[in-house]
C-alpha cells in the first residue's frame, strides 16, 4: 500500500523558509501571492495490513515533530496510472 | 573520586573532540567516547555530553535521527535516573527531539547560518550547570547554527520561566528564538540544552573563557555531592 504523509508547520508557527520563498516570488514579479508555507511530503510503501493506528504512530514518533508540525495521511490507490 | 564523563559521537558530530577536551580540562580525566550505535553506557557515569554538529546530515529534522539511535535510549534512561546531561547545539536539538527537553529548534528566522560570539545573560545561576556564574551576568560564548530558533507554545514558555528553567537568554535577538531563549533545563534540573558552545570558550586565547565555568560548575557540584 502506498501512503503519502504530508507534514506541515502548525498554523501560527512562523515559517522562515516560506517567507523567503514568498519574497523571491515577489522578486520574480508574481503579484498577488498572499502567503507561502513549506511542508514535507513523505511517500512510503507499507504492508497492506498496516493499520491506521500504526501509521499515526509512525507520524507521531518520527515523521512529524508534534511541537511544531501537523501531519495528514493519504492512502494512494494501489494501482497507479502508468 | 574519579569523574566519569561520556561524550557521544553521532555520524556527523563535529564538536565531540572539543567537548572531550573541555571536560578533560576540568576533570583531569579523559571522558569515555561512545558511538551512536552503542546500546549501553558505562555502569558508573557522572556526566553525559551530546556535542554539536550535523548528526545524520540533519536528515528529516535536525537531531531527529540521532534522537532515535540506540545510544539515545540509554541516555534517556540515564537522564531519567538523574545523570546530568549537557546538549550543545545539535546536542540541544537531539534533546528536544527525544522529549527530554520541551520545545523545538527551527530554522533561524533570518535563514542565515549564524557563526559568531554572542552575549548571553545567565538567567538562573541556581542550577547544576550555572552555579559558577552570577545571576544576570553577561557572558560571551560563540554560536554556530542554522537551526537555533527556539520554539515552544506560550503555556510551555510561561511554565519554563516560572520554574526557572530558562538557563540562558541571548542579550540581543539573534535567531528568532521565542523570548530570546538560548538554553533550557528539564524539570529535574539535570538536563541542560543550549545552542551556544561553551566548549569553544574555555581559554582566553580562543576569545573567551566564559564557557569553562559551566563545566567547572557541573563537575564541582557533582564532586562535592
Amino acid at each position: 500500500m502506498k501512503v503519502r504523509v504530508l507534514v506541515r508547520l502548525k498554523p501560527g508557527v512562523l515559517d522562515p523558509q516560506g517567507r523567503a520563498v514568498h519574497h523571491s516570488l515577489e522578486g520574480l514579479g508574481f503579484n498577488g501571492v498572499e502567503d507561502v508555507r513549506i511542508g514535507r511530503v513523505i511517500e512510503m510503501d507499507v504492508a497492506d495490513n498496516t493499520s491506521d493506528e500504526t501509521l499515526d504512530d509512525m507520524c507521531r514518533k518520527l515523521l512529524a515533530n508534534m511541537v511544531i508540525e501537523d501531519y495528514s495521511i493519504e492512502k494512494l490507490d494501489q494501482v497507479e496510472p502508468a | 573520586m574519579t569523574f566519569e564523563a561520556a561524550v557521544i559521537t553521532f555520524p556527523g558530530s563535529n564538536c565531540d573532540r572539543d567537548m572531550a577536551v573541555a571536560i578533560e580540562k576540568v576533570t583531569g580525566k579523559e571522558p569515555h567516547r561512545l558511538w551512536h550505535g552503542d546500546a549501553e553506557l558505562p555502569e558508573k557515569l557522572d556526566f553525559i555530553a551530546l556535542p554539536g554538529g550535523f548528526s545524520y546530515g540533519d536528515y528529516l529534522r535536525s537531531g531527529a535521527m540521532a534522537a532515535r539511535s540506540p545510544i539515545m535510549r540509554a541516555v534517556v534512561q540515564a537522564a531519567e535516573r538523574g545523570v546530568p546531561v549537557l546538549g550543545v547545539c545539535n546536542g540541544f536539538q537531539v534533546l528536544t527531539e527525544t522529549g527530554l527537553l520541551p520545545g523545538a529548534l527551527m530554522r533561524n528566522a533570518s535563514q542565515n547560518f549564524i557563526c559568531r560570539t554572542v552575549e548571553l545573560i545567565v538567567e538562573n545561576n541556581q542550577t547544576l550547570f550555572t552555579s559558577g556564574y552570577e545571576a544576570g551576568e553577561v557572558i560571551h560564548i560563540p554560536v554556530a547554527h542554522h537551526d537555533g530558533n527556539y520554539f515552544a507554545d506560550d503555556v510551555t514558555l510561561d511554565r519554563l520561566e516560572c520554574e526557572g528553567r530558562v538557563a540562558f537568554r541571548y542579550a540581543q535577538p539573534i535567531n528568532g528564538s521565542r523570548r530570546d531563549i538560548a538554553g533550557v533545563l528539564n524539570a529535574q534540573g539535570n538536563v541542560l540544552g543550549m545552542m551556544p558552545h561553551p566548549e569553544r570558550a574555555i581559554e582566553d586565547v580562543l576569545g573567551s573563557s566564559d564557557g569553562l565555568r559551566l563545566f567547572e560548575s557541573a563537575v564541582g557540584a557533582l564532586i562535592d555531592a
